[in-house]
């Protein structure tokens, strides 16, 4: 049975554990529900997840374990060098999976017999295979035929043996839901904990993920550090990789570069953002918003290349030929200004619209104590409804910052390529996002310092960001104003 | 109602304050507040009585042109400050709010400290010239408020952190601190035990040798023990305005008869 039909098989053991749990409750009590310790429907959620979720829990496990097994019985049939390298022998293991279901799906669409199949050759299993749609890379050696065969036979026996081993878990769990059905029965207390721990781990999932992802960049990063001196990386003034070897890979240009793109972005994105805020939450009526709000959220689904081809042939000259050439300062069409422009004009639908929705949340009763005191409108916003919201619009600024951060696109098009240390905003500069993108492009392996670099540099940002949100908690705690 | 404290009841003598002529109220279609004329005296405690949903916060929120937050209100009819007509154009009306302070019926302390609570409206009038004079009327408004006692200790806390009959008072407090000629308090004992009231209606007899207050009450006991006069709201109209006294012993209308005895409400 193929995994499809078993879960389907599940479904409708589950759909019949509730029924007959349900059932089965309302009996024992004599058709009174409120003779049971849970409401009915309780026993009847019992008994589903007591039929589907172990045998569902038991299959993924069987899918990860069994082609483990498999693998660990085939490679004894393995000259040992063939299988010494982990690379090859994924290679080999890839190939072999490839052989077996290409023979699997070979017998089931009738081009081959099952013992046709069995006694195919090696030379011959390439063009056989070709022939039912199959393409193979190389020619297969003999001993990956015989590991194909075995491996069929053997994932034949497990497939039999998951099918009955999941269904009668499912089984038996739906009787032991059935055994357990009774008036003094906790079912609620049992079916609450099953949804209490779902919703544990829908919130581990993310931090498992994080954990995931910094361990494996921290791996690629130390490998990285092996063949580079980090204190080159860390503190070095050059940026400049060559691929012969002899590149310099310091940091500092790239995180200057970053950071001044992000701070020019935030000082467009913040006040503006802010004050639109401002305006639709106190002062426009409800027909200016109603229009407003939504064309200002339009510039939130632009894609950001569009924005990148926005600084490259408007801002971009526009920076140079009215401000930059004019005082002396530059005559680069790309620039720090004008990526952090566009960047900041990206991120202006962010913060007002999300600082609009939390300043708007804020009691309309506080509005009213302040102005029943002789404050002024303005006095009320800044001192009374800003503050309020405080924790809110840093949260939203905090989210509009790690955008501009790891914002690529627009520095590409914006502010060039170009890695430098420079205090002229009027400069091309880059970021450490644009120089992970070109250390990975291109036809590389992972295991020279230019390219590990690109995980380094990862880390680095990660970290940035990471201080940047530590922070940003602080200033929550440390202002936040709390309302009922 | 023989536990009541007699007040000095004659304030014939006295001025008018607020005039309310031709009140009239609508919030949308609903016709809230119906034709009200009631004149506040100077330097009297006035108590509004009535059933609830009877346009008594109505009013009072007319009082200090807090209805023009509400955008669906709209207020018809002539009330004036000391003559002038505060519906005019040309009266500000954040002016106006600062001579004729409030206490709303839901405690609404902002979400900072207690200190700051208080000190928001000195602030931003500029009653005190230093941080020991704004200390001062920190203090002196929480001791009116009969507060002092319990958060002198923690004015740093944030004022949401308090119970609710404390919030209250850090309410009247607030109001008190901007020192206004007429202070409309809505139901300002609403959760306070009967040791914290007797001590707001002392401040309230205190304010009176001063300002002008306006008191909603859902408490008979409490009007009659504050208020010098009464007036009785009912579905929207003022029904019967007078004296206090007269008021709870010889009430003219049917109605406010039978609102005092407890036969509607
Ligand atoms: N913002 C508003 N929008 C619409 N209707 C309102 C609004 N505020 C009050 N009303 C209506 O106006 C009428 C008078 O309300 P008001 O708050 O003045 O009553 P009240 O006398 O203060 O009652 P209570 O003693 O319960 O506080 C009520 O019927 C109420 O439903
Ligand atoms: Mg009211």
């Amino acid at each position: 049975m193929s995994v499809f039909l078993i879960l389907t098989v599940l479904g409708v053991l589950a759909l019949a554990g509730f029924v007959l749990a349900r059932q089965r409750a309302m009996a024992l009590a004599g058709g009174d529900a409120r003779r049971l310790h849970s409401r009915p429907n309780y026993y009847g959620w019992h008994g589903s997840i007591m039929a589907a979720v172990p045998a569902m829990l038991f299959l993924a496990v069987w899918q990860i374990v069994q082609p483990m097994v498999i693998e660990s019985r085939l490679s004894g049939m393995f000259p040992p060098e063939m299988v010494q390298d982990d690379s090859a022998r994924t290679l080999l293991f890839a190939d072999v999976r490839r052989i077996a279901a290409g023979l699997e799906s070979a017998i089931a669409s009738g081009a081959m017999s099952a013992d046709e199949a069995s006694a195919l050759d090696a030379g011959a299993v390439r063009d056989r295979l070709a022939a039912t749609g199959v393409a193979l890379g190389a020619d297969v050696q003999p001993e990956t035929l015989a590991a194909a065969q075995e491996y069929r036979g053997l994932a034949t026996v497990g497939g039999l043996w998951r099918t009955v081993l999941v269904l009668a878990l499912a089984v038996a769990g739906l009787a032991y839901a059935i055994k357990l059905t009774g008036p003094e029965f906790r079912a609620r207390n049992r079916v609450e904990g099953v949804v209490l721990a779902l919703l544990m781990l829908a919130s581990t999932i993310a931090i498992l993920t994080t954990v995931g992802i910094v361990l494996s960049m921290l791996s690629e990063s130390i490998r990285f550090f092996g063949m580079y001196p980090i204190q080159d990386f860390f503190f070095g003034l050059t940026w400049s990789p060559a691929f012969q070897g002899n590149s310099q890979l310091g940091l500092l240009p790239l995180l200057w570069g970053t950071l001044y793109i992000t701070l020019i972005s935030m000082l467009v994105a913040v006040p503006v953002g802010l004050f639109a805020a401002i305006y639709l939450a106190e002062f426009a009526d409800a027909r200016v918003r109603a229009v407003v709000k939504p064309l200002i959220e339009v510039i939130a689904g632009i894609p950001t290349v569009v924005f990148g081809l926005f600084a490259l042939v408007t801002v971009g000259p526009l920076v140079r030929d009215w401000i930059a050439m004019p005082t002396g300062l530059g005559n680069s069409g790309s620039s720090v200004v004008t990526a952090g422009i566009v960047i900041g004009i990206l991120n202006i639908p962010f913060i007002s619209s999300l600082s609009d929705d939390i300043i708007t949340a804020v009691p309309q009763s506080l509005r009213d104590g302040s102005l029943g005191l002789g404050a002024t409108k303005a006095e009320t916003v800044t001192q009374v409804v800003l503050p309020a919201a405080l924790p809110g619009i840093v949260g939203a600024v905090l989210m509009a910052t790690s955008r501009a951060i790891g914002e690529t696109m627009i520095v590409t098009m914006g502010a060039g390529a170009a890695a430098q240390l420079n205090l002229n905003p009027f400069e091309a500069m880059t970021t450490i996002t644009v120089k992970i993108v070109s250390q990975l492009t291109g036809d590389t392996e992972f295991n020279s310092p230019e390219t590990l670099v690109a995980f380094a540099l990862g880390i680095s940002l990660f970290v940035i960001t990471l201080c940047l949100n530590v922070f940003a908690l602080w200033i929550v705690r440390k202002y936040r104003e709390q309302y009922e | 109602m023989n536990d009541m404290r007699l007040v000095e009841r004659d304030v014939s003598n006295r001025q008018a304050k607020i005039e309310a002529r031709g009140v009239q109220v609508h919030y949308g279609e609903k016709h809230a507040l119906k034709d009200v004329d009631v004149a506040i005296l100077d330097r009297t405690v006035t108590a509004f009585i009535g059933p609830s949903g009877c346009g008594k916060s109505t009013f009072l929120r007319c009082l200090n042109r807090m209805n023009d937050t509400v955008a669906s209100a709209k207020v018809a009819g002539r009330i004036t400050l000391d003559g002038q007509d505060i519906y005019d154009p040309r009266i500000d009306p954040v002016q106006l709010r600062a001579k004729v302070g409030m206490v709303f019926q839901k405690p609404n302390p902002f979400p900072k400290s207690i200190y700051e609570n208080v000190a928001y409206g000195p602030k931003i009038h500029g009653l005190a010239r230093s941080k020991a004079e704004l200390d001062e009327i920190v203090e002196t408004s929480l001791k009116k408020a009969a507060l002092w006692n319990e958060v002198k200790d923690r004015l740093a806390a944030p004022g949401t952190g308090l119970s609710g009959g404390q919030q209250q008072r850090l309410c009247i407090a607030r109001a008190v601190a901007t020192a206004p000629e007429v202070l409309l308090m809505d139901e300002p004992c609403s959760a306070l035990d009967p040791i914290a009231t007797a001590q707001v209606e002392e401040l309230i007899d205190e304010l009176r040798s001063q300002f002008s207050v306006v008191i909603v009450t859902h408490s008979m006991q409490q009007a009659a023990r504050v208020s010098q006069k009464t007036a009785f709201f009912h579905l929207g109209s003022l029904v019967e305005y007078g004296e206090t006294g007269q008021i709870f012993t010889t009430p003219q209308d049917p109605r406010t008869e039978a609102y005092i005895t407890g036969r509607i409400g």
